[in-house]
């Protein structure tokens, strides 16, 4: 065997790992047995720190002791390398075992080649090409150079990012004491494109080399430090992250990282890696390692030569943890109309229990395959190969979603011809146009709302005041679309809901407040509480969009108080306390009581919701029926040709949904827009003047939760654009959407004026200075008629009737008196009113 | 005979055979799909080959081409499998290279670290027989394929059921009296399927075999699928040609490793549950290797099967008298709904509907009816639906009642234990007609999973679409449905449109009433009333820029009159009813004669609803 022996892509699983087996025995157990793999590593790893003590007793403590259970178990931590225990490595175990079987037949293809290196000889592992000096050589120049610049990853935090990156993360593990480097992938590949590939193609044979090469390093550097047990290294990200479906027999063997959702989690397996038998005559102890997952139990005692005397104890094996876990494809990789995949992961050691059902996690591992058990009796095997991954590194890519922000999970990764192709788009002058009409084409015309809808998918820019105490401020707008039953609200939610990557739908008849929130339950076979999430604090960055949101009970639209202007859900249940997060935005549809909207009755009037949750709206739409013959013209063609055009015409006309989509998520994800000098000084005015508009009347017709909303609109129209700027032209914009909003919602149909405390206060100025007036003209009624105690409940209400110039009804009469007696003025008992 | 069918009796030796002579290029496999593809494409081939729908699974030879007509109801993980591996014989030293494609199991010692082995990868598909199939499209089907495929002489099963039969025994010696009883009977009788009987009679209480609709039979199958099977969906109707495994020792296997996984904790990657259903015993979930795989547009044997654009010769065969047949068919719809023509006509264009097309959300074309009015005590719904049953292809009929809508499981599940979808009834191949009967509902408690089955109906009539539930998040599936709902007043779902009966004939005994309507229609009527059906709902359809303008200014001109009457979803509706109106009279495109019917069949209907309430108004 000379130089490099090539790998045939194709070839069986089976070949690579125990080519060189004899038997035909199936699944070798992950082991390491110590002196096997100790004398392997001399022949393997021609480094010059290979010293080894001792023939055939192991030194315990020798670095070169890859995978001895008992070294961990023995000794306390000692601090330098030769000191500090060995941990094995499961993940990568399971084929370490093969190349020593037949080392002692034949040595020379076990280990190493020759091939013609100038002087002397080079040597690579078998079935690789990759040399044990020079990888290591290469991995600790990586480790000592390699500079990120412009990492944004969290776990870079706090470092210096113009410093060797890995030597800080070596610093750190000296301080926190945790020996795991995680190394990310295309680090390397951008380092030596050559290494990442054998990362890649042989992790089993190279990682082992990583962990070498750092712990040398990191026992030069700092000599004193002490471990619990040596460095492991972890790479993550390989740049072949792929999803479930594009695994195929060439990844066999092979590092890979795929994304995916987990959907079980086994107990946990004990797996036994070295034996411990007693013999009961002469109590002389012996250690059996685990070979392919069997234990030759020793038949005679070497000791006291009784045969059959060895007894298993089981409490002096060694054992190692290790779980099945299953993962399946995350939902948005999947094509439409298929069911998803799963896959099974084994996790060893620490990497036990890292995870839940239910996570979205990131995996790195190697891919393994192994023929199904042979049946002993039969030559027959089922043709069919068993898969799984062994992990090596977990991310979890949700994690951070329910403690702070996380742009960089949401990051999805886009072409340069696609950002290009963006950018093309936001760069015309109409894009707002024409993203708008892009939505929902289905639906015809109400420009305004689709616009509307469009700035909230968009969102404002969130900001943090924490620090100052003064916690976030909302950066999510809301939307309440009301109107005739069948002006095609639900069929806009349901389009949105479809737009949003995490959007929820829910009906206000069927939702519950539980439903909406989080609720606790006890799994009822660990008996471990768990906390089921909501649709509200699942559309967390989303948008739930709830229909019949008049429908909805009392209490559970009392939960939404807290989830739309603080954008937290707090739970205290079953000794749960918590606040999760949910920055959601909420678009709701709500339907006229009288099923048919009443032109003269306010809005709160018609959907006869509270006051106090319509003012955390940011815009009320009113989707009305408008009457007039060039909409019916225009509504009637577009229905007609929605019928029957064809679907290219159609693509043509509009931008597809996937551009929507990519433009949305691009747009959420990297553009931060912040307020110009310019657009605050606009934003003001505009503030000013709609509290004028309201003080000539000698009303107020204007909150600062107004203004936030216009902030939040402008800020959204500038994210439209592309632009890092809120300027003068956003503000217009929002100015003019926020007022068509309110034009619609809060007209007075008294006055015919736009009226915002309909909106703050449930009730009209107008109206509220209507009830004062008739209150106080009860009052003069009753001073005039003098001294009378008690008055009959219909005779004072025929005199006011009568004296009154205005038609007063019971409802006004019975406010009138209600607000006396809230005066003190009178109490009113059944059908007599009595002065106090 | 049999010579000539060798490729039927034994395709794998051709595969061996074409493997054989590709010396390992790999484009053996091509000619291998190839050489089948012509095969069954000559004059007919494909009736030749025994269907597992109609011949009992012990009456077929194992490896041998069969077909299945079925409905993917579940897509397992794909699984890499030796494609080509070496075996060594231990006796002569012989070394053997061999193809392990379209096989479960390898013969002879594999030796595993041979170069030649290629890793190959396949699908699995756990496939059902289509959901709700009408026993008369079950029997045409099976008419036209004995009429071929029942060459197979009687006698070649004999010795088969004598090979077999150690592992049968231990099933059947439960109930060896049926058993002997079931051989003994003449083939004939076996058309009507009883022989499923014994086999489902005890599977279900073993194996759960994850049929979508309660009372179904038939055999279940794993499709091994070797290429392309990113182009198959979830409830696709298949015609699947396949080499059928059966070979007992897959079950042993099975039972071999549940003993092994017993004693080594370690080694289970699959819960004795998974096993269940991913490795069942063939003789109940026998294994088919795809070689071949039609996808079926509508599942009505009476026509051809193939592309729609043949369709159009077909239907022009009948086309001719497409006028007399539909008038034919409305007459006999007018008795069957007691002398309601209205409702017949609407039923007509019901059956006749189909979702074309989806623009963003809105599916396109569907027309869920809602017949109002039926007599709620009378058993009036069944004979309708025994009707409909006669007319369709596949149909369901759900009866609402408040058990049923309580307990029922209507939207498929992902049980993550067994790792597999379990279905639920909402779970119905394309163009099935599903049959809601609201009268049987009653004052009640509906609790938390009778409100999850109303909504999942809601969305299934107004999106066309149910959202499977994968515990930690649902997913959507649209399908094509055509909802039919009885009810008493108006239903409490939605619905596209809803006629009140009217009955003008008042029979005194009803129940022989509507089986004298049924006897007097001959069986060759009933075929070309679903060939009318089946056909008219392929059909293409368009519309000319003149009548687009002409249904526009219709639409400002009613609008002008009475804003209120005339909505933009009255319009929806009204383009439907255009749409179908015409397809049913076989016409390609809307006329303005074609416009004005619509027209005037929605203000009868419109009048007539809104008659209906005034009634009801009046009521205290």
């Amino acid at each position: 065997m000379t130089s490099t022996a090539s790998e045939d892509p194709l070839s069986p699983p089976s070949q690579r790992s125990r080519a060189h087996d004899t038997s035909t025995e199936l699944q070798p157990m992950p082991t390491s047995p110590a002196m096997d793999t100790a004398a392997q590593d001399v022949s393997l790893f021609s480094s010059p720190m290979a010293p080894r003590s001792g023939t055939s007793e192991v030194d315990a403590s020798s670095p070169l002791m890859y995978g001895t259970p008992s070294s961990r178990v023995e000794g306390t931590p000692r601090s330098g390398i030769r000191g500090t225990p060995a941990r094995q490595r499961a993940d990568l175990g399971s084929v370490r075992k093969a190349p020593q079987v037949d080392m002692h037949s034949e040595p020379v293809s076990e280990s190493c080649c020759h091939s013609e290196q100038g002087a002397g000889q080079r040597l690579v592992i078998w079935g690789t090409d990759v040399n044990v000096g020079t990888c290591k050589e290469k991995f600790q120049r990586f480790l000592q150079q390699f500079t990120a610049p412009n990492s944004r990853e969290e776990e870079n935090a706090g470092l210096d990012l113009n410093e060797p990156l890995y030597m800080q993360k070596l610093d750190e593990i000296s301080v926190v004491g945790e020996p795991v480097l995680n190394v990310n992938c295309s680090h390397i590949q951008t380092f030596d494109a050559d290494l990442y590939r054998q990362l890649i193609c042989y992790p089993q044979e190279v990682i082992p080399t990583f962990d070498m090469a750092v712990n040398e390093l990191f026992f030069d550097r700092l000599p004193d430090s002490v471990l619990e047990h040596q460095i492991q290294v972890r790479p993550y990200s390989a740049l072949k992250t792929r999803n479930m479906r594009a695994l195929n027999p060439e990844d066999i063997d092979q590092l890979i990282t795929i994304s995916g959702m987990v959907i079980r989690t086994s107990q946990l397996i004990p797996e036994m890696q070295e034996a411990f038998f007693r013999c009961q005559v002469c109590v002389f102890n012996t250690r059996v390692e685990v070979d392919r997952g069997r234990i030759a139990e020793p038949a005679v005692c070497r000791n006291c030569n009784t045969t059959h005397s060895m007894a298993l104890v089981h409490n002096r094996s060694a054992f190692s943890d290790k779980q099945m876990i299953k993962l399946q494809e995350s939902p948005e990789d999947m094509p439409a109309g298929q069911t998803p995949h799963t896959t099974v992961v084994y996790a060893h050691n620490d990497l036990v229990d890292k995870v839940q059902p239910g996570d979205r996690i990131n995996i790195t591992g190697i891919y393994r395959a192994a023929p199904m058990r042979l049946n002993p009796r039969q030559s027959q095997v089922k043709s069919v190969y068993k898969t799984h991954i062994d992990v090596i590194h977990f991310r979890k890519t949700d994690e951070k979603r329910l403690h702070g922000l996380d742009e960089d999970g949401e990051q999805k990764l886009f072409t340069k011809e696609r950002v290009a192709m963006l950018k093309e788009l936001a760069a015309k002058p109409d894009v707002y146009e024409r993203l708008s009409s892009a939505l929902a084409p289905s639906i015809y015309e109400h420009e305004d709302i689709k616009k509307g809808i469009l700035l909230q998918l968009f969102g404002g820019t969130r900001k943090d005041f924490t620090q100052t105490g003064r916690g976030n401020f909302r950066a999510e707008i809301n939307i309440l679309l009301c109107g005739d039953p069948g002006t095609s609200k639900s069929q806009l939610l349901q389009y949105v809901y479809n737009l949003v990557p995490r959007g929820q739908y829910t009906s206000g008849k069927g939702s519950s407040a539980v439903g909406l929130t989080a609720y606790v339950m006890k799994d009822p076979e660990t008996r471990q509480l768990v906390l089921q999430t909501g649709a509200l604090v699942l559309s967390d960055n989303g948008i739930c969009c709830i229909d019949e949101f008049d429908k909805m009970s009392d209490n559970t639209r009392s939960v939404l108080h807290e989830v739309m202007e603080q954008q937290t859900l707090s739970i205290a249940k079953a000794g749960i306390i918590c606040q999760l997060n949910a920055r959601t935005s909420v678009l709701a549809a709500a339907n006229p009581v009288e099923s048919q909207w009443n032109p003269k009755k306010t809005t709160i009037e018609n959907i006869q919701l509270p006051h106090t949750l319509l003012s955390r709206f940011d815009l009320i739409f009113l989707m009305l029926d408008p009457q007039d013959e060039a909409y019916d013209r225009r509504l009637a063609h577009h229905l007609v040709a929605l019928y029957y055009q064809s679907e290219e015409q159609i693509e043509e006309e509009h931008l597809d949904m996937a551009v929507l989509k990519d433009y949305i998520a691009f747009a959420r994800t990297s553009v931060h827009p912040r307020l110009s000098e310019e657009a605050s000084q606009a934003l003001i005015e505009a503030y000013v003047d709609m509290r004028k508009i309201g003080s000539g009347r000698g009303m107020v017709s204007a909150y600062p939760r107004q203004l936030e909303s216009l902030i939040r609109l402008a800020e959204a129209h500038a994210k439209v654009r592309f632009s890092s700027k809120v300027e003068s032209i956003d503000v217009e914009e929002a100015k003019r959407l926020h007022r068509e909003a309110l034009k619609q919602s809060a007209t007075d149909p008294r006055t015919g004026f736009v009226d915002i405390s309909i909106l703050t206060t449930g009730m009209s100025a107008t109206a509220r200075k209507r009830k004062e007036e008739v209150a106080q003209a009860l009052k003069k009624l009753i001073q005039s008629k003098g001294k009378t105690p008690a008055m009959k409940y219909q005779q004072l209400f025929d005199d006011l009737r009568g004296q009154s110039e205005a038609a007063i009804t019971k409802d006004m009469f019975d406010e009138a008196l209600r607000a006396l007696a809230d005066e003190d003025y009178l109490t009113v008992t059944g059908k007599t009113v009595r002065l106090l | 005979m049999p010579t000539v069918h060798d490729w039927i009796n034994n395709p794998l030796a051709v595969v061996d055979g074409l493997f054989a002579q590709s010396n390992s290029s790999p484009d053996w496999e091509k000619k291998v799909v190839e050489y089948f593809k012509e095969k069954l494409k000559l004059n007919d081939a494909h009736t030749w080959v025994p269907s597992l729908n109609d011949v009992p699974l012990y009456y077929l030879k194992p490896n041998s081409l069969v077909k299945f007509r079925c409905m993917v109801q579940d897509m397992f993980d794909p699984e890499f499998f030796m494609g080509v591996y070496e075996t060594n014989d231990l006796t002569s030293n012989s070394k053997q290279v061999k193809c392990g494609k379209y096989k479960d199991i390898t013969v002879g010692g594999v030796d595993f670290n041979s170069r030649n082995t290629v890793t190959s990868e396949r699908q699995t598909f756990y496939c059902v027989p289509i959901p709700g199939e009408s026993q008369w499209a079950k029997e045409i089907s099976f008419i036209w394929c004995t009429s071929q495929a029942r060459v197979v002489p009687s006698t070649s099963y004999v010795p088969n059921r004598h090979k077999r039969s150690y592992e049968e025994d231990d099933e059947m010696d439960t109930q060896p009296q049926h058993d002997v009883d079931m051989w003994g009977r003449p083939k004939r009788q076996e058309t009507e399927a009883p022989s499923h009987d014994s086999s489902s009679a005890h599977c279900t209480s073993s194996l759960d075999l994850n049929f979508p609709l309660p009372g179904e039979k038939g055999p279940a199958c794993l499709v091994k699928v070797y290429e392309d099977w990113d182009g198959f969906k979830l409830n696709d109707m298949l015609e699947v040609f396949g080499i059928l495994s059966v070979d007992p020792a897959l079950s042993v296997i099975a039972d071999e490793r549940e003993a092994s996984s017993l004693l080594d904790p370690t080694e289970v990657t699959e819960t004795v549950e998974e096993q269940r259903v991913h490795s069942p015993p063939p003789s109940l979930v026998p294994r088919l290797h795809m070689l071949y795989a039609q996808p079926l547009v509508h599942n009505n044997p009476l026509l051809p099967s193939s592309a729609p654009e043949n369709n159009g010769d077909h239907l022009s065969s009948v086309l001719g008298e497409l006028a007399s047949v539909r008038a034919e068919l409305h007459t006999y719809l007018t008795h069957v709904l007691m002398g309601d023509s209205l409702a017949a006509e609407y039923l007509i264009l019901h059956l006749i509907s189909n979702v074309y097309s989806r623009r963003d959300v809105l599916p396109l074309g569907k027309f869920t009816l809602n017949l109002s009015g039926c007599p709620h005590s009378s058993p009036y719904t069944e004979h309708l639906y025994k009707v409909i049953q006669q007319l369709v292809p596949s149909s369901y009929r759900l009866c609402m009642s408040l058990h049923n809508m309580n307990n029922q499981r209507m939207v498929p599940r992902k049980d993550y234990t067994a790792n597999r979808l379990v279905s639920g009834t909402l779970q119905l191949a394309n163009n099935t007609s599903l049959f809601l009967d609201e009268t049987q509902l009653e004052q009640g408690q509906l609790d938390a999973t009778g409100v999850r089955n109303i909504t999942a109906l809601g969305n299934l009539i107004s999106w066309q679409k149910v959202d499977y539930d994968f515990n930690y998040h649902q997913m959507e599936f649209p399908c094509n449905i055509n909802v039919l709902i009885t009810s008493e007043g108006r239903s409490l779902l939605p619905s596209d449109s809803q006629v009140n009966l009217r009955p003008t004939l008042n029979p005194p005994n009803l129940e022989e009433y509507l089986s004298a309507v049924q006897v007097a229609q001959v069986p060759s009527q009933f075929n070309k009333y679903r060939i009318y059906l089946s056909g008219a709902r392929a059909l293409n359809y368009t519309i000319s820029d003149e009548i687009t303008k002409a249904v526009e200014e219709d639409f400002v001109e009613m609008r002008k009159d009475d804003p209120q009457s005339m909505s933009a979803e009255d319009l929806h509706r009204l383009l439907v009813v255009a749409r179908l109106l015409s397809l049913s009279h076989g016409q390609n495109t809307l006329s303005r004669d074609g416009w004005m019917k619509a027209k005037q069949l929605e203000a009868l209907r419109i009048s007539r609803t809104q008659q209906q309430k005034s009634l009801s108004g009046n009521e205290p």
